[in-house]
């Protein structure tokens, strides 16, 4: 790109008045990524989730071939050495291998719960603020009821329940998520709902799916994007502690909960083979932090 | 004229920032004795930061300097937090603009009054409360017994008013800065609070500098005036000279103050020249 | 009636009316609750009739059992005989210990009771001032150093905490004790008083047995208390910074306080409520932290016993964990939105 070209560009990124749709969107998505840019902290989380990303994609290439599962019962518990960057653990499995196809199971838990969460709290919020009244009301109390149930402990219950497993243990933590959103959702419909755009739209005639759907949905997107966000950590955590227990992702599949949890008979002598896994979790938990506090602040600042 | 309780020599305040330094206030001049300075100006002209500096109260990261800036002898450039303790409430005090933020929601009014007291004057209790009555009489809140008990979410807008100017002028300062104290209040009860401010101030021999955006008011409240724009003092002169000023800025604010007994088919606006900010 | 019995007569009104919207909140909630342990007792692979006849039993005897639990009734009613139970205080058998489950709780719940209480005192006594610290010096290396400490605590898993902390404080450096309450060698010996050992040790005397125990209890304990103060402290930040933003503290330093005084004696007092709301919070999510802290720990607590039945299929056991901790979460959650409600005078005239 010359230098004029790229000079427009900025500026057509940067401009005051967009003249389409799609210039407003991408100028706000430039704006939104120079601050977390800008911000080290937040830059940082981004990076962190980004690898996340990377390791999970690209693990067999990084794992350089090594398979997570099989085991060698006559290398168990080997110290971290140029084999074995991360050590084997007590059968005798590569750690580092582990930990790369791990991300897969965090990555698809976070996905799957964020897909679950977050359009039942869209489509609960919007419709009790959009509808208002009596419907408000009673949505709002299922909400307030499944705000107050300990998630830990229910999900515990349902994967008695239900055996463990990593759909179990998706929908047992979903249970209990998706209130925030519902309640994020709704206070921003009721603000919403009463603005001249949305009277237009009645008077024009558009179903109250069509205005829901078209054009309260969006607004409310960032908001719960956002939200979501800082909120992966805890989800992180929370599915790390069922898998801790052995209720996530079932053998063979590899799970750093899990992986903590094989590791803790031998934590005294072999502290790598629980210490690791537990690095990872905390890493990408940490990441996740960072970055949520980051996009709060390009879309919230007033917020502390 | 009586002594100088203020002496003020190019004071000026910066806030430093990424995008570069903000002079908010710049070279300004002036002494006070015992007598009334009303400090007009429109929103950002510096007259509140320049009230706050007075009382070592500019908040981080705004640096205050001057070549000279003295309270009744002592030098204010130079005082430690524990100086300025003594100072303030005691002999230099503070109005600001609304009561319903600048009261303690948590406390009672009374409490809040009786702070003061406890802060300066050494009083226990009993003796705390005793005060806090009288200073509630004189400004004429009609029941202090009652008041001394509410919280400030149950007063109204010229009550709350009057219950800071009783916490603030309780120790009996020298010195009162009142930053838009009618601002806030409906037009009804502005009078009324200005009427009691005006009878302190004369009651106590104090000095006063009356920060205000509202030249009417200033002119006839005050003795002299400064008149301010983009933190430097455009004019200063008597009251009653007001019509005589000379500086364009002044005499556009004149202009722009409507009249009831002139009728004007266009409300005079004000057009700034750039080279003011100079 | 003069204006002060007005006034009174408004404040126990204003508390009567809490509490009734309190106790309803409670009931709603708690009915929330049961019907989804309900559900989830139906939902279980585990045939409960086939659990009590045997899966020899003939079909006269299974359809007769059938009837006899209720099952042939419609899920509603069912539910609420489910419920009566509840509310009598049966839970049901224990598989494992063949107790009632209720027997089982009341008898281990004060092992959790004892670690929560403990964490949370630690964590008031630490992230408070943290906090207060952190917002009266904002943007300052304290402010920093409480922000990076809180966001661990974010991130941290506790489990793994737990173990780093075992392997590190146990294996290497030998200051505290590892798993359990107390020495194999001290059990038994304190008479159960309270439940809560330290209590117990004292009033008998039994030093020894009190150091003992105190070894145990300060890993996990502290554990707990991490997390608990990093939450703690990054509200009390928050709430502090919002206090510090307003014009009531200049008008404080106006009047003469020093900066730290404007600080604790006004900004302080008016976050003082929402932190009440805050530290019970913290308290009924360290009953959740329990159990992962107590399953590393081999602590016998409420959480040891929940994640046992847990493994062992003990479906009563499991539920009736569900429905304890649930509810004590729920009411001190509750408890403490109507604390706030009634405490805060702003709202009291309303």
């Amino acid at each position: 790109m010359t230098a004029a070209s790229q000079q427009s560009l900025t500026q057509w990124l940067e401009s005051d008045t967009p003249a389409s749709s799609r210039q407003a969107l991408a100028g706000n998505v430039y704006r939104g990524t120079r601050s977390i840019v800008s911000n080290p902290a937040a830059l940082a989380g981004l990076i962190i989730v980004a690898l996340l990303i990377v390791m999970a994609v690209m693990a067999p290439h990084l794992a350089r071939g090594i398979s997570p599962i099989e085991q060698n019962l006559s290398n168990r518990l080997h110290a971290p050495d140029t084999a074995h960057w991360f050590g084997t653990d007590e059968l005798g499995r590569d750690i580092y291998a582990r930990t790369l196809y791990g991300a897969r199971v965090t990555i698809a838990m976070v996905l799957l719960v964020s897909v679950i969460v977050g359009p039942i709290g869209l489509a609960v919020g919007t419709l009790a603020g959009f509808l208002g009244g009596w419907m408000d009301a009673l949505l709002m109390r299922i909400t307030d009821i499944f705000l107050a149930f300990p998630r830990l402990v229910l999900a515990l219950a349902f994967a008695a329940a239900l055996g463990p497993g990593i759909e179990n243990a998706v929908i047992a933590i979903s249970l209990t998520a998706w209130p925030p959103y519902a309640r994020i959702a709704r206070a921003e419909t009721v603000t919403i709902a009463k603005s001249d755009f949305i009277a237009a739209a009645k008077m024009l005639g558009a179903s109250t799916w069509r205005i829901l759907f078209k054009h309260i949905v969006p607004l409310c997107l960032s908001s719960v994007i956002v939200r979501l966000t800082l909120d992966m950590a805890g989800i992180i955590l929370t599915a790390a502690g069922l898998g801790f227990l052995g209720l996530g992702a079932q053998p063979p599949t590899t799970e750093w909960g899990a992986m903590v949890s094989a590791g803790r008979e031998v934590i005294l002598d072999q502290w790598w083979v629980a210490t690791i896994p537990g690095i990872a979790i905390f890493v990408v938990s940490l990441g996740f932090n960072l970055l949520g506090d980051g996009l709060r602040d390009v879309f919230d600042p007033k917020s502390v | 004229m009586s002594e100088t309780l203020l002496d003020v020599q190019d004071l000026n305040v910066s806030f430093p920032s990424r995008g570069g330094v903000t002079q908010a206030v710049r070279h300004v001049n002036f002494t006070l004795g015992r007598e009334r300075l009303g400090v007009v100006g429109e929103s950002g002209s510096g007259k509140s930061t320049m009230g706050r500096a007075l009382l070592g109260l500019t908040p981080r990261p705004g640096i205050v300097s001057a070549k000279k800036m003295t309270f009744d002898g002592e030098n204010l450039l130079d005082c430690s937090e524990s100086d300025w303790q003594r100072l303030r409430g005691r002999r230099m005090t503070m109005v600001t603009q609304d009561p319903k933020y600048s009261l303690n929601p948590v406390m009672g009014i009374g409490q809040q009054i009786g702070e003061t007291c406890r802060l300066h004057l050494g009083a226990n209790a009993a003796e705390a409360r005793r005060r806090t009555l009288s200073m509630l009489e004189a400004v004429q809140i009609r029941d202090p017994d009652r008041v001394y008990n509410l919280y400030p979410h149950e007063l109204s807008g010229g009550m709350g008013q009057r219950a800071m100017i009783a916490m603030m002028l309780v120790a009996e300062p020298d010195l009162l800065i009142a930053d838009e104290p009618t601002s806030a209040l409906d037009v009804t009860v502005q009078n009324e609070v200005l009427r009691i401010l005006d009878d302190l101030v004369r009651d106590r021999g104090m000095g006063l500098i009356f920060i205000s955006h509202n030249l009417t008011v200033v002119s006839s409240f005050c003795d002299r005036i400064l008149v301010m724009y983009g933190g430097k003092i455009m004019e200063e002169c008597k009251a009653s000279e007001l019509h005589r000023a000379k500086h364009p800025y002044t005499r556009a604010l004149i202009a722009a103050a409507p009249s009831l007994e002139v009728t004007h088919k266009e409300l005079a606006t004000v057009t700034r020249d750039p080279a003011w900010l100079a | 009636m003069t204006d002060t019995q007005i006034g009174q007569t408004n404040i126990v009104g204003h508390m009567l009316r809490r509490a009734s919207s309190f106790i309803a909140s409670l009931a709603l909630t708690f009915v929330g609750l049961t019907a989804i342990t309900f559900l989830i007792s139906r939902l279980t692979k585990i045939d409960p009739v086939l659990a009590i006849v045997g899966d020899k039993a003939s079909k006269e005897v299974y359809d007769k059992t059938f009837v006899m639990l209720g099952l042939d009734k419609p899920l509603i009613v069912q539910y609420g005989a489910y419920l009566r139970k509840l509310l009598s205080g049966d839970l049901g058998t224990s598989v494992l210990t063949s107790q009632p489950v209720l027997t089982d709780l009341l008898h281990v719940f004060p092992a959790t009771f004892e670690l929560a209480t403990i964490a949370t005192i630690f964590g008031v006594l630490i992230g408070v001032p943290g906090g207060v610290l952190a917002a009266a010096r904002k943007g300052q290396w304290p402010d920093q150093l409480v922000r990076v400490v809180c966001l661990f605590g974010y991130s941290i898993p506790v489990f793994w905490l737990g173990l780093v902390g075992l392997f590190v404080f146990y294996g290497k450096l030998g200051w505290v004790s590892g798993t359990g309450r107390l020495d194999i060698a001290f059990d038994d010996i304190v008479t159960t008083r309270t439940g809560i050992l330290l209590i117990d040790a004292a009033i008998s005397g039994e030093w020894e047995i009190f150091r003992n125990a105190f070894s145990h209890l300060i890993l996990p304990a502290g554990i707990l208390a991490y997390f608990s103060l990093a939450y703690i402290a990054r509200m009390t930040r928050s709430f502090m910074i919002d206090q510090l933003s307003q014009e009531y503290i200049i008008a404080a330093r106006i009047k003469g306080r020093s900066y730290w005084g404007a600080v604790w004696k006004h900004a302080f007092p008016n976050i003082m409520v929402p932190l009440i709301t805050v530290i019970g919070l913290s308290y009924a999510s360290l009953l959740e932290g329990a159990v992962l802290t107590e399953t590393v720990f081999a602590w016998p607590g409420l959480g040891q016993y929940i994640t046992r039945a847990l493994f062992n299929s003990d479906m009563n056991a499991v539920l009736g964990g569900t429905v304890l901790v649930g509810t004590v979460f729920i009411g001190v959650n509750l408890f403490c939105d109507f604390l706030y409600k009634v405490f805060d005078p702003r709202l009291r005239s309303s």
